[in-house]
Parts: structure tokens; C-alpha cells; sequence
């Protein structure tokens, strides 16, 4: 009445039809993504800035950073919004965006690979050049300061 | 008889498996793939709505995935190997059905010819409505846009539209 159980050789015979491949390759893919996430924290990332800035971030000077224009079209605030806890919009798409500040959103800032893709484009986007250490200090000092 | 027969047969097997085939093929640029990398949900759509690779033709596709430092006014650049995955994915789904061989301009999905039909009762007022803002937002008004569902009966009204504008949602 039950299935019979799978031995190895009749595993070792049956041929990986291209489903099979793909599902091997997404948990592959969902067991990376997994690996990937949580392997730091907004607390971490701020040593890390400081420390290559050689000078602690300061939150008042990271608020300043975060909500001005810096001549272009768009500001972090622009998408993320002032003050960033709660859901952002992108302002071109108006696709909604998780909330950056970490007290609101325990996943924001946990992702090292995330954080540097994400300050690379961002960056790029609102002054045209990627953000220094220091910048990057002086913003997650205010982010991490931001109470919900 | 029998002879003849099974080769036959045979054929008609392999014309309907073709046609099959090819209805599945055409089906794709309709829906989402079956199988839609996580890197396209992650990267892409984490953006803008996971827009269906059948939207575009391979060439449009192809340009985009070759200029994404400067996406229409974001820089959405990826590292090489995601980048690979993603083009071959999307030019592998790309549309062929009639109405997507044309590349439109700038390669955008809202300046197709078959966008402007779909959408040509939708007055402008809508377009710049708090809730939907860009012809990209189509998640404002298709609900189940992300999953490549755009049905007209899961169609909703955005927010913050007048009564006098409504016309289009209820044909």
C-alpha cells in the first residue's frame, strides 16, 4: 500500500529531466539567498564605515546628508522618505520600499552585498558619484537613531 | 497496413507536439515563465513591476540589459554573473507574438503600439494621480501585475479617482 521506498540505484537510474535541474538549481539559488542575508547588522556597518573613515558618523550631519538634494533631480528622502520609517515609494516607478530605518525594519542593513550594491546605484543616482566612507557613517549614525 | 500506419501516426505525434510546443512558447509572452529566477524578483523588480520578458522582443531586451548604469534616470547596474543570468533568462523568454516584434521606443514596454490601444480610453488625469504616477506603476490599477496577471476582472480602481473618470474600469 505504501510507496515503495527509493533505493539508490533506481534514484541512480532515473534520468534529471530539466525540471528536476531547475529545482535543484532554485533551492540552490533560495539556499545562497539565505546564506547571503543577516550576515551583518546596521550596528556592524557603522564600525565598519567609521573605521574606514577613520572618524565616528555623525547622526545630525547623516540627516542633513539624507534629505538634501546635493544639486540633482533627487534626494535618499526622495524614495525613502523624511523621516525614512516608514514604507518609501520610488519616485520614478512608485514601486513601495521597505523602511530603512533599522528600528522599524530588522531586515534593513543586514545584507553586506545588498548594502554595497544598493549605496553604489543610490549614490550614483542622487550625486552622481558613489558616497564616501564618511558619508556613509554619517548615514547610518542617523538611521540608527531613528526611533519608530 | 501496419507498416504504414505507425510511422504515421508517429507524425501526427510529432505535429501535435510541435504545436503544443509552440503554444506554449506563444503562452510565455502572456504570463510569467514558470520559472523566474530569484534574481530577476530581487534585483528587478524590487524596483518596478517583475514585467513579463514577453513584453519586450530580444533585442529590446538586449539593449536594456546592456545599458543598466543609466536606466531611464537610475543607475541599476548588477555584477557580471546576475547580469549574464538575467539577459540570457530574458532573451530566452523574450516575446515573438505578433504584436511584440516591433521594438518600441527607448525600448519602453508603456510606448508600444499595443500599450497606447490597451490603454487609450484611460484619460491623462489618471496617469497623474498620486497612486499611480508612471505608466510603469501598473500594479496601481493590475493587482496581479507582479505575477504577470492582467486580467481584466482583477483590474482595481487607483486610489483617489473620481467618479467621472471611471469609465474604462467599467466596460
Amino acid at each position: 500500500m505504501y510507496p515503495k521506498p527509493l533505493t539508490l540505484p533506481s534514484l541512480r537510474r532515473r534520468r534529471r529531466t530539466p525540471l528536476a535541474w531547475i529545482a535543484a538549481g532554485a533551492s540552490l539559488a533560495l539556499l545562497s539567498v539565505a546564506a547571503q542575508a543577516a550576515d551583518t547588522s546596521a550596528g556592524q556597518q557603522l564600525q565598519r564605515w567609521n573605521a574606514q573613515a577613520a572618524a565616528p558618523g555623525q547622526a545630525e550631519r547623516g540627516r542633513v546628508f539624507f534629505t538634501s538634494r546635493h544639486g540633482g533631480e533627487w534626494s535618499c528622502a526622495s524614495c525613502h522618505g523624511n523621516p525614512p520609517v516608514a514604507s518609501g515609494k520610488h519616485a520614478s516607478t512608485g514601486k513601495a520600499i521597505d523602511p530603512l530605518a533599522p528600528a522599524v525594519n530588522p531586515k534593513a542593513f543586514t545584507d553586506t552585498a545588498r548594502i554595497d550594491k544598493w549605496f553604489r546605484r543610490n549614490c550614483n543616482d542622487v550625486l552622481q558619484r558613489e558616497c564616501s566612507a564618511g558619508e556613509k557613517a554619517d548615514v547610518l549614525a542617523y538611521l540608527i537613531g531613528l526611533k519608530p | 497496413m501496419t507498416l504504414h500506419r505507425r510511422p504515421r501516426s508517429l507524425v501526427m505525434a510529432a505535429v501535435l507536439g510541435l504545436a503544443a510546443a509552440t503554444l506554449a512558447q506563444a503562452d510565455s509572452g502572456r504570463r510569467l515563465p514558470r520559472s523566474v529566477p530569484a534574481a530577476y524578483t530581487q534585483e528587478c523588480a524590487s524596483c518596478h513591476t517583475a514585467y513579463r520578458p514577453g513584453m519586450l522582443p530580444a533585442r529590446s531586451w538586449q539593449r536594456v540589459m546592456s545599458g543598466l548604469d543609466k536606466h531611464y534616470g537610475t543607475d541599476a547596474s548588477l555584477d557580471t554573473a546576475t547580469l549574464e543570468q538575467l539577459d540570457g533568462w530574458l532573451q530566452a523568454h523574450a516575446g515573438t507574438y505578433k504584436r511584440v516584434r516591433e521594438e518600441p521606443p527607448q525600448d519602453r514596454i508603456t510606448r508600444s503600439a499595443w500599450f497606447a490601444r490597451k490603454h487609450r480610453n484611460i484619460d491623462s488625469r489618471v496617469w497623474k494621480l498620486a497612486s499611480v504616477r508612471s505608466a510603469a506603476n501598473c500594479s496601481a490599477c493590475h493587482t496581479g501585475a507582479d505575477r504577470g496577471d492582467f486580467d481584466d476582472h482583477t483590474l482595481k480602481l487607483p486610489a483617489g479617482l473620481d467618479a467621472g473618470l471611471r469609465r474604462p474600469w467599467n466596460d
